[in-house]
């Protein structure tokens, strides 16, 4: 009898926990978006800027990786809100992820362009290519592929940390969850519950990014899947 | 086979280089190279490693920026500093001892970029030019494959037909067959000389003293930056002037065995 009461405490949360399932996945997708295109020119300052670009960039990303998240967040929720001045929540954490995340990003992709033989640049500027063109059209299509494993591990990482929005008083799924906890008294059994909405969010996003990363393979291409060859060792 | 290149009456020259410098650090690589290339011709440039032959060929296309000196392509002054070079490099077809072909593109998509990007043809016209070269180099069978599924001697002819397709005055050739198998260099050796046959004009850096001697009109050989000897190939294999271009010669006989064809 009880168990049948538990159960059904679990099917009433699932409206509430969904409603968390769409402000985290809003909030992960929106930084992993900022972070891409925070981070692409990162990745290319880095590797093809000038001197001072290149510093400029290597900065950036030091700062961001060096930093908590949850002591940026905080910094910049509440500080500014010390100094008067007032932003969203929400707005918030989309920014202060995204710069976070884009440091991240800007090393996955540094990776790959490192990645692509210099050889195939000579080629495009013998062709008559500007240097942005042979970006374009040879660096570009080549490490966003060779990206996408390191965007499946970038993406679990981040999908965990929003919770850290916690602390800033964003509702998102770990927050739904502590509520509806403190309302039933159920924690164990609430956040056991959010565990698995957890698993499963993580389990989709990077089959998802297996797929894509599938559909996009090139054959010889470098950082292809290990099973195109058939088993090597 | 197509006169698409044939030599004109009036013989022209397509390349001038006038007196080359190229330093990297403190070793002087090119000390001084100056030559000529007439329309039809092809010119074979031998001689030992790090000697400056690719650097000599990088910086006719500035690929790598030369020091001191001019060259022209026709009337344009290639080394002057307004001139377009990416404009120029579109007349310059360039192919490497590796072949740098683009990884992520099929053969047809490598010789089709350059008309799409530079050349702004549309597809369809792109598609057709690049069949065509494809075609030419034996490989239109092969169009729809990746660099990684071609051997190294069809890879190669790729990026022959990838340069041929932007219609070059001038081709050069930096030891493309040196990276490949035995076996494979004869079949990217044939096509050059096909293209020779044609009268493209071009400039060829290699080991092979067969080809050299039996395709090219005009042969330098070169030594520490600078050119030791330019002759006609049955000069320069039967009796060079210079001793440094005998020794050269009977080294590479003993290491190739293939200085006759
Ligand atoms: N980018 C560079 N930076 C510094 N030194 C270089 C660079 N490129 C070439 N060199 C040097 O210049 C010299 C000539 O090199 P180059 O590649 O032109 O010779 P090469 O005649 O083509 O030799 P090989 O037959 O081995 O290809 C070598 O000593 C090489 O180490
Ligand atoms: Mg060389």
């Amino acid at each position: 009898m009880q168990r049948l009461e538990k159960l059904e405490l679990i099917w009433q949360s699932l409206p509430l926990l969904g409603e968390g399932v769409l402000v985290t996945m809003t909030l992960t997708i929106s930084l992993l978006g900022v972070g891409l295109l925070l981070g692409i020119p990162v990745a290319l300052g880095q590797a093809y800027g000038p001197r001072p670009v290149r510093l400029l960039m290597s900065s950036y990303e030091r700062f961001f990786r060096a930093m908590p998240i949850l002591v940026l967040l905080i910094v910049c929720f509440y500080g500014l809100g010390f100094w008067g001045i007032y932003v969203p929540a929400f707005g918030t954490a989309v920014v202060v992820f995204g710069l976070h995340s884009s440091a991240y990003q800007s090393q996955i992709f540094r990776g790959a362009i490192q990645a692509i033989k210099e050889g195939q640049l000579l080629a495009a500027r013998a062709l008559g290519m500007s240097r942005l063109q042979a970006i374009r059209y040879i660096v570009l299509p080549q490490a966003l592929r060779l990206s996408l494993p390191g965007w499946s591990n970038e993406y679990s990482g981040v999908l965990k940390d929003t919770s850290f929005v916690f602390a800033i008083g964003v509702t998102e799924l770990t927050r739904q969850g502590w509520q509806i906890a403190m309302r039933t008294r159920e924690i164990f059994l609430v956040f056991i519950t959010v565990a698995v909405i957890y698993l499963i969010l993580t389990y989709l996003g990077t089959w998802l990014l297996e797929r894509i990363e599938r559909r996009l393979s090139v054959p010889g291409l470098a950082g292809q899947r290990r099973e195109e060859h058939g088993r090597v060792i | 086979m197509s006169s698409e290149y044939k030599v004109s009456s009036e013989a022209s020259f397509v390349v001038r280089v006038a007196d080359l410098h190229k330093r990297y650090g403190s070793e002087e690589v090119l000390k001084g190279v100056s030559f000529a290339v007439r329309q039809g011709e092809a010119l074979a440039i031998i001689g030992p490693s790090g000697t400056g032959k690719s650097t000599l060929l990088r910086c006719i296309n500035r690929l790598t920026e030369p020091d001191r000196g001019r060259i022209w392509l026709e009337n344009t002054e290639i080394t002057n500093a307004k001139t377009d070079i990416n404009k120029i490099r579109q007349q310059i077809g360039f192919v490497f001892q590796d072949f740098n072909l683009f990884a992520h593109l099929t053969a047809l998509d490598n010789v089709r970029l350059g008309l799409t990007k530079v050349k702004k043809l549309s597809l369809k016209e792109a598609t057709e030019r690049a069949m065509i070269e494809l075609r030419r180099v034996g490989l239109a069978e092969q169009a729809q494959k990746y660099p990684a599924q071609l051997s190294g001697g069809q890879q190669q002819r790729v990026s022959i037909a990838r340069a041929l397709a932007m219609d070059p005055k001038l081709m050069l050739f930096d030891e493309p067959t040196s990276a490949l198998d035995p076996e494979l260099i004869g079949e990217v050796l044939h096509v050059m000389q096909d293209l020779a046959d044609e009268g493209m004009t071009m400039i060829v850096v290699t080991h092979e003293m067969g080809f050299a001697r039996s395709v090219c009109d005009e042969v330098i050989f070169m030594e520490k930056g600078v050119i030791v000897e330019q002759g006609p190939p049955e000069q320069i294999f039967t009796q060079p002037k210079q001793p440094r271009t005998q020794q050269f010669l009977s080294k590479i006989s003993e290491l190739y065995g293939r200085t006759s064809s």
